[in-house]
């Protein structure tokens, strides 16, 4: 294997090739759908994407960056069907993640936010590429990194703030912070710190779900790190034995903390690694190419148990806020991602080529996404932090009466709700 | 004969601001030229001298050639070389079992744990594999040579995983060592004596201390022994037992309880199995009254065996029930830090209530 290259590249491709809408009145058509369909603060975040025969628009066909390789199995086409007010929806949806992640950034250098903090800036499209292949019945369980998939299974920006700065509107009531965002109504099994922990147990959700039989999956995210975690295998194992409908999503960026992956996998081919599953490799930054595979894995799935997604991405940020990122890797390499490869920009090009909006029209976006970060950002600051008596609750079942004990044991005491 | 400490404030918003921590009144340990270094420079002085001493000595853990996250391995890498000292993938379970392995065959394998709330997928290779490897084979294996270096405890915003204190789980295991140091210069002298003792050792390094902590420390090789606590203050009214940072937090307590008449002895327990019990017996034979505070969560918790085993041999001397103030029984939480640790006025509640009982 390449054990002498200190870090090759990861694949990047021009910008896909396009088909070209006709007329601009389509364009202007589209442009107007996607202003009346612009969310104001307080409703659901993301735009859906309107399916093509419902809302007259004709379907644009995109080529993927790279086509996908598999193994042990025949890789989906690489031409993937979107529309223009999808590929607006992923414009904005994405700008508003990076917006929101590079907010908490300076949230945490002015000690807002304490603690920990994982930035996912980069890997916007596996978020958004993920939830447009996908409902909200299917479940998502990830690691850490995971204020953007928060957003994506429609969290709220206040709620995103508040639980950073531990406030008690936040998704957690303040009790989790940024490694524990959940959300239950539309299947985000969280947010877990301890690596690799996460695998299990989202083999364990797809279990339920097969009882189920709603024709639901579950997605574990997991990074190139965890990927060589033991209990990955174990779930592996299981979920094939039993044929669970669990799709393993390994998000390499390549680095587990400050390690390059060559540096901790013998085979750093993660879509491989589940030697006996089959697996999927994907452009990582190709939101078109995140939706086309997690689609064609969910079909998969429901068929014939589990397979392995693993998404080729990449994060701007170092690891969490107390690493500075750039003392494993080189600039130049952050700076040449961001120039070739960074999923915003690619849908940028795409909308720009297709006439979908024109460029003032995707500034005025991304002011607007910079409006509503900023907004939600003062709204959650007046958000007042927890009760102390939180500390003792939900640590057991309401009513099981457990005690716990104050300052000095004899005369504080609080009763376990 | 007294060592010089420094003392550095740490500002920060919540009210466990300062900790400082004192030195021993004992004569053990003859700090002649020592140079005044924090927490993370006295272990790295350790492993350097234990690898040098040993050439059968190996470093490794997650992140540990460059430095580690903490600083503790620096340098070890370009002196020793790759093949001494490596960085391991994220499996905590394969550096531990991979750690036995090695120490089997006569080797002394130093594995680090990059946090002890990671300990846990390593649990059943530490309980199962290490601990009775020599007793199941009748003395013919053994893992002494294996030691596990783990910074522990609350670091003020550590939250849930990143402040753990789970020492209390490996002292139920016979067989296995468990020290923890409360300042630079036992640190150095404690992790030595792991390092070279023929049982297996799990030794927890306070984290907030790394760089809070700085003390003049000898830089030739010594060791501290274990199994000995060390009573670092005198006193005639209570006797207080502690172990790593929370030291600093009783001492502070102390000094506050002297204020107002009360005259503490200060215990560092330093070993937590085997522990010390003589000593803190005598200790608790001249004041009739016993406290214990640690970070863990006080059921369960390392005091609770501490409190049993003193009823056990002083009952007709206790002159009040044991104290025990402790973290509280809840997952360590991440705002509410400052309600959860046993603060210094938490302490100080206590000293008054069993002194006065």
């Amino acid at each position: 294997m390449c054990r002498e290259k200190p870090f090759h590249l990861p694949f990047f491709a021009p910008s896909s090739q396009i088909l070209r809408l006709p007329s601009s009145s389509m364009a202007a058509a589209a442009r107007r759908l996607s202003a009346a369909s612009l969310p104001l603060r307080h409703h659901h975040l993301l735009l859906r994407p309107f399916a093509s025969s419902a809302s007259g628009q004709p379907p644009i066909a995109v080529e993927t960056s790279v086509p996908f390789t598999g193994h042990k199995i025949e890789p989906p086409s690489r031409l993937v069907d979107t529309t223009p007010s999808e590929l607006l929806s992923f414009f904005r949806d994405m700008t508003l993640m990076r917006r929101m992640e590079i907010a908490a950034d300076s949230l945490y250098k002015s000690k807002l936010i304490r603690g920990f903090c994982h930035l996912y800036d980069g890997q916007e499209a596996v978020a958004i590429g993920l939830e447009a292949a996908i409902t909200k019945k299917d479940a998502i369980i990830t690691a850490y990194r995971d204020h953007c998939i928060f957003l994506a299974r429609g969290g709220s920006l206040v709620e995103s703030y508040a639980e950073l700065m531990g406030r008690r509107s936040g998704c957690s009531k303040g009790k989790g912070g940024s490694m524990h965002f959940y959300k239950k109504d539309s299947g985000f099994f969280g947010g877990h710190g301890i690596v690799g922990a996460q695998v299990p147990l989202g083999c364990g959700l797809a279990f339920a779900q097969k009882y189920t039989k709603e024709g639901t999956v579950s997605f574990a995210l997991y990074g190139d790190g965890a990927a060589n975690q033991g209990q990955l295998f174990e779930a592996l194992n299981i979920s094939a034995l039993w044929d669970l409908p669990v799709i393993l999503v390994c998000e390499n960026n390549h680095y587990g903390m400050g390690t390059a992956e060559w540096r901790a996998a013998k085979s750093p081919a993660y879509y491989k690694r589940g030697d006996y599953v089959p697996g999927l490799k994907v452009d990582g930054m190709d939101v078109l190419a995140v939706k086309q595979a997690c689609k064609f894995a969910k079909e998969y799935a429901l068929q014939n148990g589990p397979i392995i997604l693993e998404m080729d991405t990449y994060r701007y940020h170092g690891h969490s806020m107390s690493d500075p990122g750039s003392t494993y890797r080189t600039r130049d390499e952050i700076t040449g991602v961001r120039q070739e490869r960074d999923p915003i920009e690619r849908i940028r090009k795409l909308i720009l080529s297709n006439e979908v909006a024109t460029a003032s029209d995707l500034k005025d976006i991304e002011k607007e996404v910079r409006k509503e970060v900023d907004d939600a950002i003062a709204q959650a600051k007046e958000i007042p932090m927890p009760d102390p008596s939180e500390l003792f609750t939900n640590v057991y079942v309401k009513g099981f009466g457990a005690e716990v004990f104050g300052a000095d044991r004899k005369e504080v005491k609080a009763v376990l709700p | 004969m007294a060592t010089a400490m420094a003392l550095r404030l740490f500002g920060r918003r919540t009210s466990i601001a300062a900790r400082g921590f004192s030195s021993s009144c004992e004569t053990e340990k003859a700090a002649k030229d020592g140079k005044p270094i924090n927490l993370f420079s006295a272990i790295n002085q350790a492993l350097h001298i234990a690898l040098d001493t040993d050439p059968r000595a190996y470093v490794f853990g997650e992140d540990v050639r460059f430095g580690g996250v903490f600083r503790c391995t620096t340098g070890l890498a370009d002196r020793f070389g790759r093949s001494r000292v490596f960085n391991t993938p994220l499996c905590e379970q394969g550096i531990v079992g991979f750690a036995i392995g090695l120490a089997a065959m006569g080797n002394r394998a130093i594995a680090e744990i990059q946090f002890a709330d990671y300990i846990y997928p390593a649990f059943d290779q530490i309980v199962n594999e290490a601990a009775k490897f020599r007793y199941r084979s009748g003395n013919e294996f053994n893992c002494g040579g294996l030691t596990i270096r783990t910074p522990y405890g609350a670091v003020g915003h550590g939250g849930h995983y990143h402040s753990q204190s789970p020492e209390s789980f490996f002292c139920h295991v016979p067989g296995l060592k468990v020290v923890i140091p409360r300042s630079p210069q036992q640190a150095k002298g404690l992790l030595l004596s792991c390092i070279r003792d023929p049982n297996p050792s799990i030794f927890f390094e306070p984290k907030w201390l790394y760089r809070l902590a700085v003390e003049e420390v000898p830089e030739h090789d010594y060791m501290l022994p274990l199994s000995e606590a060390e009573v670092i203050r005198q006193g005639s009214d209570i006797t207080l037992v502690g172990w790593g940072a929370q030291l600093s937090v009783l001492e502070q307590a102390c000094v506050e309880a002297a204020k107002e008449g009360i005259s503490c002895e200060l215990i560092d327990l330093r070993t937590l199995i085997p522990w010390d019990k003589e000593t803190v017996e005598a200790s608790v034979r001249k004041t009739g009254k016993l406290l214990i505070s640690h970070e863990a969560p006080v059921t369960g918790g390392f005091g609770a065996e501490i409190s049993a085993s003193i009823a056990e041999s002083c009952f007709l001397r206790l002159e009040a029930p044991v104290a025990r103030i402790c973290g509280l029984d809840t997952p360590f939480p991440l705002v509410y830090e400052q309600f959860y640790m046993p603060t210094k006025n938490k302490i100080l509640d206590a000293i008054k209530a069993t002194v006065n009982y």
